[in-house]
């Protein structure tokens, strides 16, 4: 039975754009004849040892060159996906890493879906599941911080963390075991605190890594931050300014609408996904209407919004209560603008900046970044979650959880109990990835003398 | 040369069920044991039932086997564990007269139409073409047939310690069973050897009972069985036992012997189990508790023999008699017989199949302690299993597998071919993840009909069972409407447990300390048939007022049965050559190769297994 998907992929393995070089990768078992047709050089690959490296020439159907490129030879199982595979390194111009991959695919190789090469290094033995997951976090990781994150799991420090905690719920519902299975045996049963205790303490550290997720997938998405005020007050000039101060501008997308403008800057790590609106104020103009009403869905999909003033305007209370249907009033810092400027009204915001002088732009950093990572309790160095999956099963513990504490305080006896600490138990293990089904014995014998 | 359908090798608890599920389902049975008036002999304890063991023995009785008559008609203590608890984990014990169960065991296998009892032993079996064909005994008697059900105990190449002193026999003075093990091994199974013991027995005239805590038994006994006529029952005179306790220097009396236990010094290869150590084991692993209980149980009516449950040892016989003496009550004690640890053989389980018939050899089935099993509530619910696919196969009929959800018997034979086991497998209530519905009260609403079908369980006792049923059904209902008023309920409750409007019995028997009994009598007499009928019947009093009050909690375990056969139902080709799916472990393919799952869900349980390799093996199987 072959149950092996074996055709050859293939696809560009570094990101696109300009570059010195770009990297082609080609896998499966046909790797080596596909690119040998198309590969001139003094050695073929099909004839070379694993881990070794080629120059030569790549040449189109009429045998003129495309470009010369270096070829890395990986034999089956020691590669990445644990296939044969190619990667050709060529000049990193779009134009010639299309051309080539035009040639690959006309001798036979079949254009890779986005993670194929995971799943086949999966599927393959090469990563486990949760590897696997923590690869394709790696990759869509656009900053250092979300890096760290990702690293961090495939380094197992979640995986640390949550078997410890499993381990104190198997200690719970161990004792209550041996009270169901042993009533006979000579043991001072725990008390009904005692459990409710380690219950309470599991609870309190899941709740710490459900308030991370927000956290972990604001490292791997970037925070959509908005820009608003009204008119004049210097939204532009200040979103010029940031880029211009922000450690790495990543990219400039064009403006998704006529009126807004999105950019993506990193700041110390963390991503930001910039939106400039189109100035908010009441208006009965139609066209200006529509903007306003743009500008406040940007708002309500925002993480933080900077709402912007200058120095000689109060802070207009019909947009606050407009404000206040689309967000949250502790995603917004209050920037007060243009403190460059000698005739000022006392206006009370969170921060005083001036887009003109660069006064006050550290402090507006601190702040964003104070918004997203809250009061320094997380740093990318916490374990934090970043994957749906985990906080959906931290979820279940914590409901299963809750019901195991009902059934504690309602008196019921102890297999009612066990039944909510085993299902906890068991979303737990979904996360870590362990078989649990004889746990709770083992842990009894190990810690009580039983039997007669 | 005779001819059986069946032949039953041994007659432990495992062996009668065997014989007598064929015996009944119209086959000619022919039981093969060392002696006729031996059937259901108490190696160790004498007891049966216990956490998990009583759930045992109502199931065989609901599918129509024979433990639970001989348990009632020979016991002579009963108890119901964990009664301060919920329901699911009551538990049936009772104390057995040893020598009367084994008689009564005897006669009752004597009595089947279509068995023949041979005294002798089997030495080896014979296949053609992986089908089992005969045996032949240790007499030269060659017997063919069309199926062998294997319950050897404890007897396979059985050996017995005592200190330094082997004794070959598979119980204290018996021969042990030879041959058979190699036989099985020429075939192409896998033997491995474990190792059990029983504690040394005393003479009851010279324990002094007077500074001992007494243990009686339930005041109204309760009997295993839905055929014990309860007016009649308990059948014979209702003992105590006692209770008594190890301390420091008891333990300093045992730990002279260590140089000569065959446990410390390597003498014992086979592993044993680590729910019941023996109290060597016990002091060095657990050294920091002070003392040990111990149980003094009476294994007779007539004799004087006292069996100390918590006191297995194979030390030798000076140092258990002297370590005995140090013991509270035991100071001048004579000691009858010492303990001993006996080593067997077994075969790992993984070797069967769900209907415990061999992988390899179609037509020989494994029960019992040769499967790796401890306890005579696990042998008899194999030996019945085992008895009733081996007739099912004869007559050409579906094969009988209890699923994990329906019954305790399905989660042991599940444990037993999923993960294998490397000690003496014994049941426990956590193993079964459906707990809240594997009750003993509801054995025979999840298991007569199976019963019944195979033509196990009597007209009667089925008759019985479909009026109780009717009457359940029809009393949950009724409860849901009927309401009690204030004034009512409020005169016979406590003051901030009172009600401002009339609430219905179904909704009231939810509180907590609620009584159904209590309720019922709040209602008047005669204003419907169903409730006369119910207030009449009090096993379904007490069926009706678990459901309604547990309601919620077995509602969700329901739900969660749902999901988990979702996982039971991804088959799984029993051909499927793991060694090719390189994305599953190493460890996980080479087990779920030596384990060939049906399921995705077997196949989650098997140890070894990760969650990984599932989700692996389930992305294979889409594709």
């Amino acid at each position: 039975m072959n149950i092996l998907q074996n055709d050859t992929i293939t696809a560009i393995a570094t990101a696109n754009g300009e570059g010195a070089i770009s990297v082609i990768r080609v896998s499966g078992t046909d790797s080596f004849t596909i690119v040998d047709s198309i590969f001139a050089g003094k050695s073929k690959t099909t004839e070379s040892k694993t881990h070794t490296i080629h120059y030569g020439n790549i040449l189109d159907k009429v045998g003129a060159v495309v470009d010369d490129v270096l070829v890395s030879v990986f034999r089956a199982p020691n590669s990445y996906t644990g296939e044969d595979s190619v990667e050709i390194s060529s000049h990193g111009n779009n134009l010639i890493v299309k051309r080539i991959l035009e040639l690959l695919l006309e001798k036979g190789a079949r254009s890779a879906e986005p993670g194929e090469f995971t799943k086949r290094a999966f599927l393959n033995g090469r990563l486990d599941l949760s590897q696997a997951e923590a690869v394709l976090d790696l990759i869509k990781s656009r900053t250092e911080s979300a890096l760290r994150g990702a690293r961090n799991q495939l380094d197992g420090l979640l995986s640390q963390k949550i078997t410890g905690l499993r381990d104190t719920l198997v200690a719970a519902a161990s004792l209550i075991e041996l009270e169901l299975d042993f009533s006979e045996e000579d043991y001072e049963f725990i008390s009904k605190e005692d459990v409710l205790n380690k219950i309470d303490g599991v609870l309190s550290e899941i709740a710490f890594l459900l308030d991370s997720y927000r956290f972990g997938k604001l490292l791997r998405d970037g925070i959509n931050l908005a820009i608003i005020g009204e008119p004049n007050v210097g939204k532009s000039s200040l979103l010029n300014y940031i880029l211009k101060e922000a450690r790495a501008i990543v990219s400039d997308v064009p403006g998704t609408t006529r009126d807004i403008i999105r950019e993506e800057i990193s700041i110390d790590g963390v991503l930001f996904k910039i939106y400039d609106t189109a100035g908010i104020r009441q208006s009965a103009d139609l066209v200006e209407k529509e903007g306003v009403k743009r500008s406040l869905e940007t708002v309500q999909n925002s993480d933080i919004i900077l709402w912007l003033t200058d120095v000689n305007n109060e802070y207009s209370d019909s947009i606050k209560n407009e404000l206040e249907k689309y967000t949250n009033t502790n995603k917004i810092i209050k920037v007060v603008n243009k403190i460059d400027l000698e005739n000022k009204k006392n206006i009370k915001g969170d921060v005083y900046i001036s887009s003109k002088t660069g006064s006050g732009i550290e402090e507006l950093f601190d702040s964003m970044k104070k918004h997203t990572v809250g009061e320094g309790v997380y740093t990318e160095k916490s374990t934090i979650i970043s994957n749906v999956r985990h906080y959906d099963s931290l979820k279940k513990t914590v409901e299963f959880l809750h019901a195991a504490k009902d059934s504690i305080n309602n008196n019921m006896s102890g297999e009612f109990i066990a039944v909510d600490l085993r299902n906890a138990i068991d979303a737990m293990s979904e996360i870590i990835g362990v078989v649990t089904s004889d746990d709770i014995l083992n842990n009894i014998f190990s810690k009580f003398c039983i039997g007669k | 040369m005779r001819y059986f359908d069946v032949i039953v090798v041994g007659g432990g608890h495992a062996g009668i069920e065997a014989v007598y599920a064929a015996d009944k389902m119209g086959c000619s049975v022919a039981v093969v044991t060392m002696d006729k008036n031996g059937f259901g002999r108490m190696s160790c304890n004498p007891a049966i039932g216990g956490s998990a063991k009583g759930h045992l023995v109502h199931e065989i009785d609901a599918l129509g086997g024979a433990m639970g008559v001989l348990a009632d008609l020979t016991g002579i203590q009963f108890r119901i564990l964990n009664r301060s608890k919920g329901p699911a984990v009551w538990a049936g014990r009772c104390q057995s007269e040893r020598e009367l169960y084994s008689k009564a065991a005897s006669e009752f296998v004597a009595g089947l139409p279509r068995t023949t009892i041979i005294e002798d032993s089997v030495v080896e079996v014979f296949e053609e073409n992986a089908q089992i064909v005969g045996v032949r005994t240790l007499k030269g008697e060659e017997i063919k047939c069309k199926s062998v059900i294997v319950c050897s105990g404890t007897f396979l190449n059985g050996l017995m310690h005592t200190g330094f002193t082997k004794t070959q026999g598979g119980r204290y003075g018996e021969e042990p069973s030879l041959g058979l093990t190699e036989s099985l091994v020429k075939m192409g199974f896998e033997a491995g050897r474990l190792k059990t013991g029983t504690p040394a027995r005393l003479n009851k005239e010279t324990i002094d009972y007077s500074v001992l805590e007494e243990q009686p038994g339930d005041e109204n006994p309760e009997p295993f069985s839905l055929k014990t006529n309860k007016l009649k029952f308990p059948f014979l005179p209702q003992v105590s036992c006692h209770m008594t306790y190890t301390d420091l220097d008891v333990h300093k009396e045992l730990e002279k012997g260590f140089d000569r236990s065959p446990l410390f010094t390597g003498v014992i290869n086979g592993v044993g189990p680590r729910y019941c150590p023996s109290i060597e084991d016990k002091i060095v692993r657990f050294s920091d508790k002070p003392r040990h209980q111990l149980f003094l149980e009476p294994e007779s009516l007539n004799t004087n023999i006292i069996y100390i449950n918590g006191f297995s040892s194979s030390l030798p016989a000076d140092i258990q008699y002297n370590a005995l003496h140090k013991i509270k009550g035991l100071e001048h004690v004579e000691m009858l017989r010492p303990g001993y640890a006996v080593e067997y053989d077994y075969f790992p389980p993984y070797q069967i199949d769900l209907t415990l018939e061999t992988k390899k050899i179609k037509g020989l089935y494994f029960a019992g302690q040769v499967n790796g099993t401890s306890g005579y509530e696990e042998a008899a619910a194999q030996g019945l299993i085992a008895g009733v696919n081996a007739a099912l196969k004869i007559q050409n009929k579906a094969e009988f597998v209890l699923k994990r959800s329906e019954a305790y018997i399905g989660v042991l034979v599940d444990d037993l071919v999923g993960k294998s086991t490397d000690e003496p497998y014994r049941m426990f209530t956590s193993r079964a993840e459906h707990r809240l519905l594997l009750r003993q009260d509801n054995s025979d609403r999840r298991l007569m009909e199976y019963g019944y079908s195979f033509g196990l369980v009597d007209e009667d006792i089925y008759k019985e069972f479909k009026i109780r049923e009717v009457l359940i059904t029809k009393s949950k209902d009724l409860l849901n409407k009927v309401k009690i008023q204030p004034a009512k309920y409020n005169s016979i409750v406590e003051e901030n447990n009172k009600i401002e409007f009339s609430e219905t019995i179904g909704k009231l028997v939810k509180r907590p300390d609620a009584n159904l009994n209590t309720l019922l009598s709040l209602v008047e007499e005669n204003t419907n048939k169903t409730l006369t009928e119910l207030k009449e019947n009090q096993t379904v009093v007490e069926q009706v007022e678990i459901e309604l009050k547990y309601e919620g909690y077995i509602k969700r375990q329901q739900e969660i049965i749902e999901r988990f056969e979702k996982l039971e139902n991804v088959q799984i080709p029993v051909n499927l050559d793991y060694k090719k799916l390189n994305a599953i472990s190493t460890e996980g393919r080479e087990k779920l190769n030596k384990v060939k799952p049906r399921s995705i869900g077997q196949a989650s349980r098997i140890s070894g297994v990760t969650p990984s390799d599932i989700s692996a093996l389930l992305i294979y199987l889409k594709n």
